[in-house]
């Protein structure tokens, strides 16, 4: 079995992932109890409130995160809330960036400073995350482009986090969903929703259960399902056909490595 | 004195922060922003010593034509070059550091985390065994999670996500539960012996 050259597998799941991108089956997604309750919570919040935008991501997970992003912030938007970006990871102020940009300056004709702001990156990790509980304005006094957030019209009555109506953290790690649960959601008690990489979705199952969070999206699936939900195809639909395939791929590999494993111990004298 | 003060500022500021954290007395409060705005500030300056060393160490690597010291190039050009950009040219929408970060750093950072698929696609073939019933367990669950979370699972066999959920939702929360709770009490502990003076590792390995 060592013989077997590894860039057959590579080629294996270079396949399996790319063929369906190009020629999708269409395969129907299914929405979990966690994905829901988080549109859910969000479309509970009065139109026209406040909403605090935590993008801690970066490029790395932009392909699982940013999808789960733009569709929160499409419902956040459609429902004319008043949006306030910000970031925990020095990578992330250009995709936040970007999401506000495509989903509220093109889609929904929202401005700059006036519906929404993206307050760029802040050093600090959890001690960032409680300042901002405490106060906005002292943690981030100027925004992404260096205006100072006191002349923005979206930062008005938006002191700090008890001021939103809700908390959407898409998170790739740390610093991430569970400091803002310890550290801000336990503390102020704000209507949080999370959305985060497939594999730290587990970690995170006890605080939704325990309802500190009000909705759970893990990874590309969940962010299909928010996107079935929102009515906007993405991405991520669009990659579901590929993961179930790699899917499939993984588990016939284990299966295929385990029969020959046994197969070859057997002959072995 | 050069332990005295440094044990002594720890002991004060953190019981102030844990005092924060219980009394919502507005005298408090004022104080405890104020920390947290000197702690982010201090944090924003190990940006700057961080860059600092990443030019010392390859800098070094070039010198002394240590080994692999041709990637040492690209990366201090790279870190130069984004700097320059930044500084002068801002980073906002329509710049050179925004069109170099989205079109060149974005693709090379989505692309080396692309690469963990090939690679668990690849572990899972070679070392992967179901040598004792553990093992088996694990592999069960893994499947039947991994099959249960994605679209092609529900058309194999509609009770699939079900069981999934339940995977996820019972055992799962309940070991996870239990490492957070661990983690919380040592968290709880490793903090009071800092606030005491016990732990003093973060003096610089006493």
């Amino acid at each position: 079995m060592e013989k077997i050259d590894r860039r057959y597998i590579f080629l294996a799941i270079l396949l399996l992932v790319l063929v369906p991108l190009l020629v999708p089956i269409g395969l129907p997604i299914r929405v979990s109890r966690e994905v829901q309750s988080g549109y859910d919570a969000v479309a509970e919040i009065p139109d026209g409130s406040t909403a605090y935008f935590a993008a801690d991501y970066d490029p790395a997970t932009m392909p699982e995160l940013h999808p789960m992003a733009l569709a929160a912030l499409d419902q956040l938007f459609s429902k004319n809330c008043k949006v306030i970006g910000a970031c925990l990871w020095p990578a992330g102020p250009p995709l936040l960036e970007d999401a506000l940009r495509r989903i509220g300056e093109e889609r929904y004709g929202k401005k700059y400073g006036v519906d929404f702001v993206n307050l760029g990156y802040k050093p600090g990790n959890e001690v960032a995350m409680v300042s901002v509980g405490r106060s906005i304005r002292a943690t981030f006094p100027t925004d992404f482009y260096g205006t100072p957030v006191e002349s923005l019209e979206v930062m008005r009555g938006a002191a700090s986090l008890t001021d939103m109506a809700i908390l959407v953290n898409i998170s790739a790690g740390y610093p991430g969903t569970k400091e803002w649960v310890q550290q801000v959601q336990s503390r102020y008690h704000v209507t949080m929703v999370a959305g985060c990489t497939a594999v730290s979705t587990p970690e995170y199952y006890p605080y939704f259960q325990s309802g500190q969070l009000s909705g759970l999206i893990g990874g590309m699936a969940g962010a299909a399902e928010y996107e079935k939900l929102v009515g906007k195809l993405g991405t991520a639909t669009r990659g579901m056909d590929a993961q179930s395939l790699g899917h499939l791929a993984i588990i016939a590999f284990i299966v295929l490595g385990n029969v020959l494993y046994f197969a070859t111990k057997k002959k072995a004298p | 004195m050069k332990k005295e003060v440094p044990l002594l500022i720890t002991a004060i500021f953190g019981s102030f922060m844990v005092i924060d954290y219980f009394v919502p007395h507005p005298s408090v409060s004022a104080v405890g922003e104020t920390l947290q705005q000197w702690a982010i500030i201090v944090i924003s300056f190990s940006y700057v010593l961080g860059v600092a060393n990443i030019a010392r160490v390859n800098g070094e690597k070039i010198s002394k034509r240590s080994r692999d010291w041709p990637f040492a190039i690209p990366l201090l050009m790279g870190l130069a070059f984004m700097l320059g950009v930044g500084i002068f040219g801002g980073i906002g929408e329509r710049t050179l550091f925004n069109d170099f970060f989205l079109y060149a750093y974005t693709p090379m950072s989505g692309t080396m985390f692309s690469l963990l698929a090939f690679f668990i696609a690849s572990a899972a073939f070679r070392s992967f065994r179901v040598r004792t019933l553990e093992a088996g367990l694990l592999a069960v669950a893994a499947v039947i999670v991994m099959l249960g979370r994605v679209p092609v699972g529900a058309e194999i066999w509609d009770k699939l996500p079900g069981i999934a959920d339940w995977i996820n939702n019972v055992p799962q929360m309940a070991a996870k539960r239990a490492i957070l709770i661990g983690a919380a009490l040592g968290a709880i502990s490793t903090g009071l012996k800092i606030i005491l003076g016990l732990e003093r590792n973060y003096l610089g390995g006493e």
